[in-house]
């Protein structure tokens, strides 16, 4: 029987100011339990919330950037629940009248575009953290996390599918990164994917669904997403009932389960929070974020297949991250065909990225030291094959290209002369081979430029070589 | 207006106030009488006013993003029910 | 002395008459022996005041004193004064020893004003009548089998009493004003937004504010220059050029304007308290005032209001009293969930955890239209009924409470009854005015009378003007109950 799958992501999103949302302290990650947590913080009796003005500039940006309506007035809710983690006993929040409204994010899945609708972005504060580990069977609470601004990303249940909700999580998380918005880490937590799932018949009713939290990886966004849609669609199938619930993925079962505390109907008894006034932003504050705005990944994709000729798949994985794209875009810069840059950036620099587990921002060789490289095939100094012994000593650490190739001897022979004399001798110590191929056996060409190769340790100018040959096989 | 005792209970739930049923009780009247006295409010036709959260309509003032807060678990803990290795502990939290 | 203006002190201490030391010995002193039977101070610290009376005295010897310096003045126990026990009225903080000063502390800090203790007040400022104090009731100086008002009784028993000079209040329905009123002293509650409420422990944010309370309005204008002032850690703080709320004490009156609203005589106001008010306004007419009817037909609708929005406030404000970090935890739990709603039921007092309930449920899922919204749709109609007011007026006059102090007790386990008697001092709050009280005679039992002053936002300068022209022709406000 058919299913549709229907889903949407809540995507928590630290933003990357120095200071707290509503304090003055730092939001440097890792620092000892409870050392960045001052008195606002931890919530002492009287003391109040300031608003930090970097945190509503990167909503801006992030709201411009999306197509969005950036609120010309927004306004800060409390929504009150009691957690060890949450210090007021009150998130500071915003609820009806959120800072960023609307907007979209294109996916491309399978080689089809699709635009993921975002219902709205809103300016929130963090929880503390609850660490588990046994305190005498009880639970330690640091409060570092307490106040980092979040901008909580909203989507309209607009994804059918894993690949999808992937796709415009990763479409997310580079623009989040090329706006300088958020610095991504999701192992530090810095971006953190909520979804929420349902399957349904085709045409029908929405189903009811649950919300799997706090996935922090796209791998595991993936498998529980999967998880959760199987699981669903055996119970439903089964005769079962969804119920409406919050569930959490265990990543080393594969597994989603709901959570064991008490659902009790959450009522958070939203209303505006009396020590905020309501937050107000001008024409001229928007239109000078504007003027800081980034090329976006959608803008540079197009660009990359207009101005560089690349198609629509490289452009997406050469843009895939800011720090990706600049890396290509340099070494363009150097070298101009790009092309061929496009080729080495995505194939040896990603593979061996890739091998070695870093990121293009640790990569060994820089953008200028690879184009020093590409110069050497266009000149005909090396040929593409020799470039990427070449390039594995760079990698290695031995010198920039041109040391290696006349540290390695690597040099192309491109003198006509010697070529045509090792042609000649060719030729002269293979005579029934050349009248065969005189008489019409094609393929025996390969086989003289595997003798040439051979005789040069493969050195020869390819194009020259065969451009030799050719004429002298002539007769 | 009547509160009921498991309007009562409810409330005191949300509340993280325990009661016990004989509290719950003396509660239950004496907010059924404040709720007499807030009903007289809901009489009044406010069509068309715009609800007042605050007394002075000013816009919301910004702080800088700077760090301005040093150190101070140690003072701060002083006074703390229970605290581990910096840590505030509390009954064990289930997820 | 006890009895002298904050002017005569400072000129005494500027003569070197007295030390700011010997001041402070002597109000300590005093505090010693009517303590016990007023409870007026809940913390007392002779070491920590004394050390900023040598720092005063420093100061008065190398010339760099302001009209404050040296004076001992008594801190509401919702100020946050680091190093001091900070206690709310509440044993939910008790133990709680404050980390920082709040913004008024470090202004009198500033000033050279001397700490000299921690007054007692209702459990968070919830009260009329200081009998939500966990530290035990407050007595009214003027017979002790009364109240002195809430919810800063201690200071204005402090004050009426001649313990302190002068002390700080908060008002969030009448707080500073309807105390004053019973205790027969002056005080002040200043324009929401002048006093910073950065460390003074919220109970309604929307309608918390500070202010003083003192013998006389000429005093009363010295302490609030400290007190008022911009302060960037309180978002509804806010940004004006600084003041001197003395400038216009001399001012004649010749030609003022002032409001009666009738709402404010109706029924429900005792006769003795009316004939004394009635007499204060014949008084201001022989100052050259006249008198203008004015209307504030929404004045019975603010009671409701109030007990919707303070209440729901305070529930969120009070959230983070959770026996996590700081304050009470109870000894008996067996998971979290039990060791919230112990340590909450333990820590807080009835009257406290009745408002938090109230709050609760009038922001509960289907509820926050019907209560929240309505109450705040029906502020502002509140807030008009005065704008309309001071287009015919400069000030509003009326009593500051329906009667004189009432009997410990006396109210009963009524909360109805005991909000009730709020009903003249609500609205201002709910507005966001200045209003404040000063004493205009006494009732039939000899309990002090207060009249109520209302002026138009950031009006104080002619508000203290106002109430110092009827001090200087009266002498009501020098009177000290024998104690």
């Amino acid at each position: 029987m058919q299913w549709e799958v229907v889903i949407g992501l809540e995507v928590h999103a630290q933003l990357s100011t120095e200071s707290k949302i509503f304090s003055g302290a730092s939001t440097a990650f890792g620092a000892a339990p409870n050392a960045q947590a001052c008195a606002v913080d931890i919530a002492l009796p009287g003391v109040l919330p300031v608003l930090n003005r970097g945190a509503v500039e990167r909503a801006i940006k992030f709201g411009l950037a999306v197509g969005a309506k950036v609120a010309r007035r927004s306004v800060f809710s409390r929504k009150n629940y009691f957690y060890p983690d949450l210090p007021k006993g009150y998130q500071i929040s915003q609820f009806d009248l959120p800072v960023v409204l609307g907007g979209e994010i294109p996916i491309l899945v399978d080689g089809v575009e699709k635009k993921v609708r975002l219902t709205r972005a809103h300016l929130e504060e963090d929880a503390g953290k609850s660490l588990h580990e046994d305190f005498h069977g009880m639970t330690g609470i640091d409060l570092n996390r307490a106040g980092t601004p979040l901008l909580e990303i909203v989507s309209e249940p607009d994804m059918s599918s894993p690949l999808e909700a992937v796709a415009y999580a990763r479409e997310l998380h580079s623009l989040v990164r090329y706006l300088d918005i958020c610095d991504g880490n999701m192992q530090e937590g810095s971006f953190r994917c909520d979804a929420n799932v349902s399957v349904r018949r085709p045409g029908g009713p929405l189903g009811t669904r649950r919300e799997i939290k706090n996935l922090n990886s796209f791998r595991f966004l993936q498998q529980a997403i999967e998880y959760e849609i199987r699981w669903q669609i055996d119970t439903l199938e089964s005769g079962g009932k969804i119920q409406q619930a919050t569930v959490l993925f265990d990543s080393d079962r594969g597994e989603t389960r709901a959570m064991r505390s008490k659902e009790e109907a959450h009522d958070y008894r939203y209303f505006p929070d009396p020590d905020l006034l309501p937050l107000e932003i001008s024409e001229a504050w928007i239109e000078e974020v504007g003027k800081t705005l980034p090329e976006l990944p959608q803008a540079k994709r197009i660009r990359y297949v207009s101005d560089f000729g690349l198609s629509a798949y490289d452009a997406g994985v050469l843009t895939s991250s800011k720090e990706l794209a600049a890396y290509f875009e340099e070494v363009v810069s150097i070298y101009s065909d790009a092309k061929v840059c496009a080729n080495w950036v995505m194939g040896e620099v990603n593979g061996w990225l890739n091998k070695a587990g870093i990121e293009i921002a640790k990569c060994p060789i820089s953008s200028r030291a690879l184009a020093g490289l590409l110069n050497r095939i266009g000149d005909g100094t090396i040929s593409g094959k020799i470039a990427k012994e070449v390039f594995e000593a760079m990698w290695n650490g031995e010198g920039e290209a041109d040391a290696i190739i006349e540290a390695r001897g690597l040099k192309q022979i491109s003198d006509s002369s010697a070529l045509e004399k090792i042609v000649d001798e060719i030729i002269s110590n293979n005579p029934s081979q050349v009248a065969d191929y005189r008489a019409g056996r094609d393929k025996l060409f390969a086989f003289f430029v595997g003798q040439a190769m051979k005789a040069t340790r493969g050195q020869a100018n390819p194009a020259q070589l065969s451009e030799i040959l050719k004429q002298k096989l002539a007769g | 207006m009547s509160i009921s005792l498991s309007d009562v209970k409810r409330i005191a739930s949300l509340s993280r106030i325990a009661v016990s049923d004989a509290e719950a009780e003396a509660t239950r009247a004496q907010l059924s009488g404040i709720f007499s006295l807030i009903e007289e409010m809901q009489a009044v036709d406010t069509g068309g006013i715009a609800p007042m959260s605050h007394a002075q309509e000013i816009v919301l003032r910004l702080r800088s993003d700077t760090v301005t807060e040093t150190d101070q678990h140690e003072a701060f803990q002083r006074g703390a029910p229970q605290v581990e290795a910096a840590l505030y502990l509390v009954p064990k939290v289930i997820e | 002395m006890f009895n002298s203006s904050l002017k005569g002190l400072s000129a005494q201490l500027a003569d070197r008459k007295i030390s700011s030391v010997e001041l402070t010995r002597e109000f300590l002193k005093r505090v010693g022996e009517l303590n016990p039977v007023l409870n007026a101070f809940v913390t007392v610290d002779p070491e920590a005041s004394l050390d900023q009376a040598r720092i005063a005295d420093a100061m008065i010897s190398s010339g760099r004193a302001g009209p404050l310096t040296g004076i001992p003045v008594a801190q509401k126990d919702i100020f946050c004064a680091k190093g001091w026990l900070t206690t709310c009225g509440s044993k939910m903080l008790s133990n709680f020893v404050s980390p920082y000063d709040a913004h008024v502390i470090e202004r009198f800090n500033a000033a050279g004003a001397v700490n000299l203790g921690k007054t007692n007040m209702d459990e968070f400022a919830m009260g009329s009548s200081n009998e939500t104090s966990f530290f035990g009731p407050v007595k009214n100086p003027w017979d002790i089998k009364a109240v002195p008002g809430g919810s800063s009784g201690g200071s204005a028993a402090a004050v009426a009493a001649r313990m302190a000079p002068a002390a700080t209040g908060t008002d969030t329905g009448g707080s500073i004003r309807q105390p004053a009123a019973l205790c027969g002293i002056s005080g002040i509650k200043p324009t929401y937004g002048l006093v910073s409420r950065y460390g003074m422990i919220a109970f309604a944010s929307s309608l918390d504010q500070g202010g003083p309370m003192a013998k006389s309005a000429e005093d009363l204008a010295i302490l609030l220059n400290a007190m008022a002032g911009f302060d960037k850690r309180d978002s509804t703080s806010l940004e004006r050029q600084p003041e001197d709320y003395a400038r216009d004490l001399e001012q004649p009156l010749a030609g003022l304007r002032i409001g009666i609203p009738k709402e404010y005589f109706a029924e429900g106001l005792s006769a003795d308290v009316e004939k004394a008010v009635q007499a204060a306004i014949s008084e201001y007419e022989k100052l050259g005032a006249t008198i203008v009817e004015v209307s504030l037909p929404n004045t019975r609708l603010s009671i409701p209001v109030y007990y919707v929005l303070a209440p729901a406030e305070a529930s969120s404000n009070l959230s983070r009293y959770d026996g996590v970090r700081y304050g009470y935890r109870s000894a008996n739990y067996r998971d979290l969930t039990e060791m919230y709603e112990n340590s909450r039921a333990e820590g807080f007092g009835a009257e406290v955890k009745r408002r938090i309930m109230v709050g609760t449920y009038v922001l509960s899922h289907g509820y926050y239209d019907a209560y929240y919204m309505q109450a705040q749709k029906l502020r502002r109609l509140i807030a008009r009924d005065f704008a309309e007011s001071f287009e015919k007026c400069d000030v509003i006059m009326g009593p500051t409470s329906p009667s004189t102090a009432f009997d410990l007790g006396e109210k009963g386990d009524d909360p109805v009854q005991m909000y009730l008697s709020d009903i003249y001092t609500i609205a201002v709050n709910l507005a966001g005015l200045p209003g404040m009280s000063i004493p205009v005679g006494f009732g039939d039992n000899g309990r002090p009378v207060g009249l109520q002053i209302i002026g138009n936002y950031f009006s104080e300068a002619k508000m203290l003007n106002v109430a110092h022209q009827y001090q200087k022709a009266t002498d009501w406000h020098g009177r000290m109950p024998n104690i």
